[in-house]
């Protein structure tokens, strides 16, 4: 277990929400965080790889991570502002 | 035995099942909907109203002359419902028994959800459509912001459609140039479909309406004409058009019947709930990953149907419903596509063209005296 992972405040498991469910429900849950909340979103839906690094760098948030798993992958994203 | 089916909510879906179910099993049951009001209404045509193009008059109904007339229809508000008991509690009507029961309640909308929407328009409802067609009547040129406060939402392509119209609206007035349109979406692109969204983008190009992308809706500031965006971006504008944002019936969740966006957790196939024993869901109501919008309720009534006709006969349910959706998108100038699609295909839409403008115009018109009564599938 890496660093960031311990240090995760909110897990979802968006696994087999389709598009642009993972999206809508990362950008909820940052809505309802804290300043330096770190959230992991677990997605296997494939627009999520462009659709949510797009929306962290708009948004200006922090992506500390996407990590590829067995058909899903990990996004990790620190609450910036 | 005569088995009782009690069917909450009126629209599309509910009365459709309603129909379905009383022309297959006859007397083997009882049939009762439940609406709040009795008045069945046509929600594509608040679009048409808003713009100016069509009469309220023509888009609402008297349930009772919808509903097949073995069907007892009891205008009321359901306040509770207990799945262990299989009962409904109704606000005025004591309570119904229920063998099975189908909730078909759609989405309500959650104004105050986006502080001071209040200072915004919007064409998701019947009043709500004649305040905009009011203001759009008085609008002189500026500028027009049209955005989402929140996903999922009613006929996702509606607030496309309704930049496309609006040009074409403001050209025949000769005021386009002294105007400015700009459609924000919530997501990278103008709307959930990424085929059609392929498609309208440089349509929406080519008639000067900007699409601002990431904008999610966080509060209206109405005395400064500012409306802000989780994003952190601020945005002026002289009118402000918003999709509300939606929840399921409160029925449902002060039931225990929801997740908690206020939606029932649905079977993608059997429509069944996944958490009550014979409950049902359709239309608007359900979590499915697919488009809220009657055309989806339209498929989804027959498979409802025929799952309960089964079980009342005895039998095996064997229908499913594969997310199959079929809707129009107008794009102005008198043209529209379409979008056909399922769970495992995506839309692929044809060029926009005047035949299916006019299509979309006979299905409106034709929708009364087909759809309810199940005329065409």
């Amino acid at each position: 277990m890496t660093i960031v992972e311990r240090r995760v405040t909110r897990c979802i498991d968006a696994r087999g929400m389709a598009c642009p469910g993972p999206l809508m429900t990362l950008i909820g849950a940052v809505r309802q965080g804290q300043l330096g909340d770190v959230l992991e979103v677990l997605s296997s839906d494939l627009g999520s790889k462009t659709d949510i690094p797009a929306w962290v760098a708009k948004a200006r948030h922090e992506l500390v991570d996407v990590i590829e798993e067995e058909g899903y992958a990990r996004f990790i994203v620190r609450k910036a502002r | 035995m005569t088995a009782r089916v009690v069917v909450l909510g009126g629209g599309v879906g509910g009365t459709l099942v309603a129909n379905l179910l009383s022309k297959a099993l006859g007397r083997d049951a009882r049939v009762t909907v439940v609406d709040r009001t009795g008045m069945h209404v046509y929600q594509p045509g608040f679009l048409y109203v808003a713009l100016d193009q069509a009469d309220a008059l023509w888009l609402a109904r008297d349930e009772r002359g919808l509903l097949r007339k073995e069907i007892d229809l009891v205008i009321d508000d359901a306040t509770s419902i207990d799945p262990s008991r299989q009962t409904v509690t109704l606000e005025r009507g004591g309570t119904l028994g229920y063998d099975h029961l189908v909730l078909a309640t759609g989405a309500r909308l959650d104004r105050d959800a986006v502080p001071g929407y209040g200072g915004s328009h919007d064409f998701y409802s019947l009043e709500g459509a004649q305040r905009l067609r009011e203001e759009l009547r008085r609008f002189r040129g500026g500028r027009i912001l049209v955005g989402v406060a929140g996903i999922p939402y009613k006929c996702p392509p509606a607030p496309v459609e309704f930049v496309l119209m609006l040009d074409q609206y403001l050209r025949d007035r000769g005021i386009r140039e002294r105007s400015e349109i700009k459609l924000l979406s919530p997501l990278n692109r103008a709307f959930t479909v990424e085929s059609a969204s392929r498609m309208v983008q440089p349509i929406m190009e080519k008639k000067g309406i900007e699409l601002v992308t990431f904008f999610n809706v966080e509060a209206v500031d109405g005395s400064r004409g500012v409306v802000t965006s989780i994003e952190g971006e601020s945005l002026e504008y002289d009118l402000l058009v918003l999709v509300p944002p939606h929840r399921g019936a409160k029925v449902l969740e002060d039931s225990g019947l929801t997740d908690p966006g206020g939606w029932i957790p649905t079977d993608r196939g059997t429509l069944h709930h996944k958490n009550a024993a014979n409950v049902y869901a359709l239309g608007d109501a359900t979590d499915l990953p697919i488009s809220k919008s009657g055309s989806t309720a339209h498929f989804e009534a027959p498979v409802v149907a025929s799952r309960i006709a089964s079980l009342v006969r005895g039998t095996v349910p064997i229908e499913a419903y594969e997310g199959r959706v079929m809707c129009f998108l107008e794009i102005g100038e008198g043209k529209a596509t379409t979008l056909r699609f399922d769970y495992q295909h995506p839309p692929l839409p044809p060029q926009p063209s005047r035949l299916w403008h006019w299509a979309k115009w006979a299905f409106n018109r034709a929708y009364w005296v087909t759809v309810p009564q199940g005329r065409i599938g």
